[in-house]
């Protein structure tokens, strides 16, 4: 056995709970889960079902964690997992799953199919088997100071343009205000609107904030390799900086794994409770317009449809925050089919979106997506993280789709009423 | 009087039946111990709603499919429904079951109808074969059956099948066909901690897992 396999092998034991022996036990292969996955529903191929992603992990439960498996082994009715099996299962494990949990949702005896395959890139990374792009990311990460490389300049340089926008100074490391804000490496690169879209809400709102340049950046390409070391690391870098500001709050930007990864990955990552609150910039403009705080004057009178993000909705709970914001803003807001809880995936999460290789696959998925879309017919589809943003205008693009794509957070602010 | 069956009979009403017992009990309590020891860690972020309540109510919850999803496999949906509901109705509502229950535990409850049991029992086997047949006909059904699924499959249909055949006495001696029937039930019962049935058990901790870690996120489940 090589040093790598074993490494892979011992992650993926140290990964299997209670939980995961009682999912493994549960599961009877009735293959429901298939019905549930974007992969499976476009493709109609049996090896994309769910279950049989995680056949390794279970295989690895039965023959160590239980006492007929481990007669069976002795007796050597079962195989031990090789290197080769790894192989053969990344592209299942990574190019054919964006972790967006609607399996997890439909599977009758409760198994949490999506956690378990998160538990399996642990093995898998571990094992040394991960897309290059993912683990090019990581090290991008690790060595600066954000996934796609350098972007101390980048931030500098749209924190400039934003002030000029919005005619509001924003300041880097202020200590003791309200918020911390990070970013997604994909806003700053590609939509820094939201930075002056913020700038004008928080100011009406009388919310104080800062940026970090020590930490900047909310992606954690860790959480969609499967490195713990790395997750790890990358939200320490934000939690020392918020604690070392002694701010009240780190607000999650429109990012689904980034909140995935602070919000409920990240204590348990650290080992610790951290000194202050992490919010989603939705929760907070919704808890703001609670409070009376947030308000808008006029409404977008184009066909709006929503797009929810599987880590922020499905898997974050955030379900209700965006449709009272949307409806503040929205003339014409209209529902798709299976909108909520049970949305369509993007295709571009859970690291997909960054896999070369599963480029093809990723756009046969999205017919699923499309047919959602295809059904509302809108003039612009709304959501709230930047990667689903991003996928969506790139396969909207290959598919010859005219709607345009919009963050939720610059929608409000569109409408800000600046004289309340 | 030497008679084979009813000798076979009083064994697997005796002996047979205790020896199914001990390991029917003693394998799901060794099943069940296998899964806790591996424990969970204390999940340290912050709740924002409560995962024991909405654990507890995902136990039930997850028993109706989620909206529009039948369709998409009908066989699997609806046999599966009808093959639950008709085990457990021909199960605890057959007359002689609840005199065998009232005799062990001295509690007992109103009887089905001979035509509903018998009904019903029909109607179970025949979902077990609709079932069967989906495995081997259904693409994802069948990548993903194992030699373990059709035990199981037959494990289920064969007190059911032997059960209708002792009542109405269909064939073969009586005596011996309703000692058939219970060896059968026992070989369900040494069989069910170790192989799939134990889902029967177990769905109660994954469907519990399932809605407490999403219900301390807040989210649906």
């Amino acid at each position: 056995m090589t040093a790598t396999l074993e490494r892979g092998l011992n992650a993926l034991r140290e990964q299997i709970d209670a939980p995961v022996a009682s999912f493994f036990t549960s599961c009877v292969s009735c293959g429901l889960c298939a019905e549930a996955c974007l992969f499976y529903r476009e493709t109609e191929d049996p090896q994309y079902t769910p279950i049989k992603k995680l056949d390794l992990m279970r295989r690895v439960w039965s023959r160590e964690f239980t006492l007929l498996g481990r007669i069976g082994g002795w007796l050597g009715l079962t195989k031990p997992v090789t290197d080769a099996d790894l192989t053969a299962w990344e592209t299942l494990v990574y190019d054919s799953c964006t972790m967006c949990g609607r399996c997890t949702l439909v599977c009758p005896v409760g198994n949490d199919l999506t956690m378990m395959i998160r538990k399996m890139r642990e093995g898998m990374s571990a094992s040394g088997h991960g897309p290059v792009e993912l683990i090019g990311a990581a090290q991008r990460h690790i060595d600066g100071n954000s996934a796609m490389g350098d972007l101390s300049k980048a931030i500098h340089a749209q924190v400039k343009n934003a002030v000029e926008a919005a005619g509001i100074p924003i300041e880097f490391d202020k200590p003791g205000v309200d918020y911390m804000v990070i970013l997604s490496a994909q806003e700053i690169a590609e939509f820094p609107d939201v930075l002056s879209a913020m700038a004008r809400i928080f100011k009406k709102a009388d919310v104080t904030w800062t940026i970090s340049n020590a930490a900047f950046e909310a992606t954690n390409v860790g959480i969609q390799l499967g490195s713990r070391d790395i997750a790890r690391t990358l939200v320490q870098r934000v939690v020392d900086a918020a604690e070392s500001l002694g701010v009240k709050g780190v607000i999650s930007p429109e990012c689904g794994h980034a909140y995935q990864a602070l919000r409920w990955e990240g204590p348990n990552l650290i080992g610790r409770a951290y000194n202050f609150e992490v919010i989603h910039i939705i929760e907070l403009l919704d808890q703001l317009r609670a409070q009376g705080k947030l308000k808008t004057k006029g409404k977008n009178s184009r066909k709006l449809t929503f797009h929810d993000p599987c880590q922020i909705n499905r898997r974050g709970g955030i379900n209700k925050e965006p449709r009272r914001l949307m409806n503040m803003v929205a003339e014409n807001f209209v529902e798709t089919e299976d909108a909520g809880t049970m949305n369509w995936c993007c295709g571009g999460g859970g690291g997909v979106g960054a896999n070369e290789r599963a480029a093809p696959l990723r756009n046969i998925a999205f017919k699923r997506k499309k047919a959602q879309i295809d059904k509302v017919n809108p003039d612009a589809i709304v959501t709230m993280c930047a990667y689903c943003h991003h996928t969506l205008d790139n396969v909207l693009e290959e598919f010859n789709m005219e709607q345009e794509v919009l963050g939720l957070t610059e929608l409000v602010a569109e409408y800000l009423d600046e004289d309340a | 009087m030497n008679n084979p069956a009813f000798d076979l009979l009083m064994w697997a009403r005796g002996p047979g039946f205790d020896i199914a017992l001990v390991i029917f009990v003693g394998g799901i309590v060794l099943r069940l111990f296998e899964i806790s020891i591996l424990g969970r860690k204390r999940d340290l972020a912050p709740a924002k709603g409560n995962g024991f309540l909405q654990g507890l109510k995902t136990i039930f919850s997850r028993s109706v499919p989620r909206e529009g999803l039948v369709k998409f496999a009908p066989v699997t949906y609806i046999g599966g429904y009808v093959f639950h509901i008709g085990f457990f109705v021909a199960f605890f509502f057959f007359a002689p079951h609840i005199a065998l229950i009232d005799d062990a535990f001295g509690i007992s409850w109103p009887a089905a109808g001979r035509v509903i049991i018998e009904s019903v029992t029909a109607l179970t086997v025949l979902a077990l074969l609709a079932l069967t047949y989906s495995r081997f006909t259904d693409p994802v059904r069948k990548s993903l059956t194992t030699f373990d699924d059709y035990l199981v499959l037959l494990l289920s249909a064969l007190p059911l099948i032997t059960g209708y055949v002792a009542v109405n006495k269909l064939f073969g001696d009586p005596t011996m066909m309703l000692a058939v029937h219970l060896l059968t039930v026992e070989a369900l019962m040494i069989a069910f901690p170790f192989t799939k049935l134990m889902h029967a058990v177990s769905f109660v901790l994954s469907r519990y897992y399932n809605g407490s870690i999403q219900g301390r996120k807040g989210a649906e489940s």
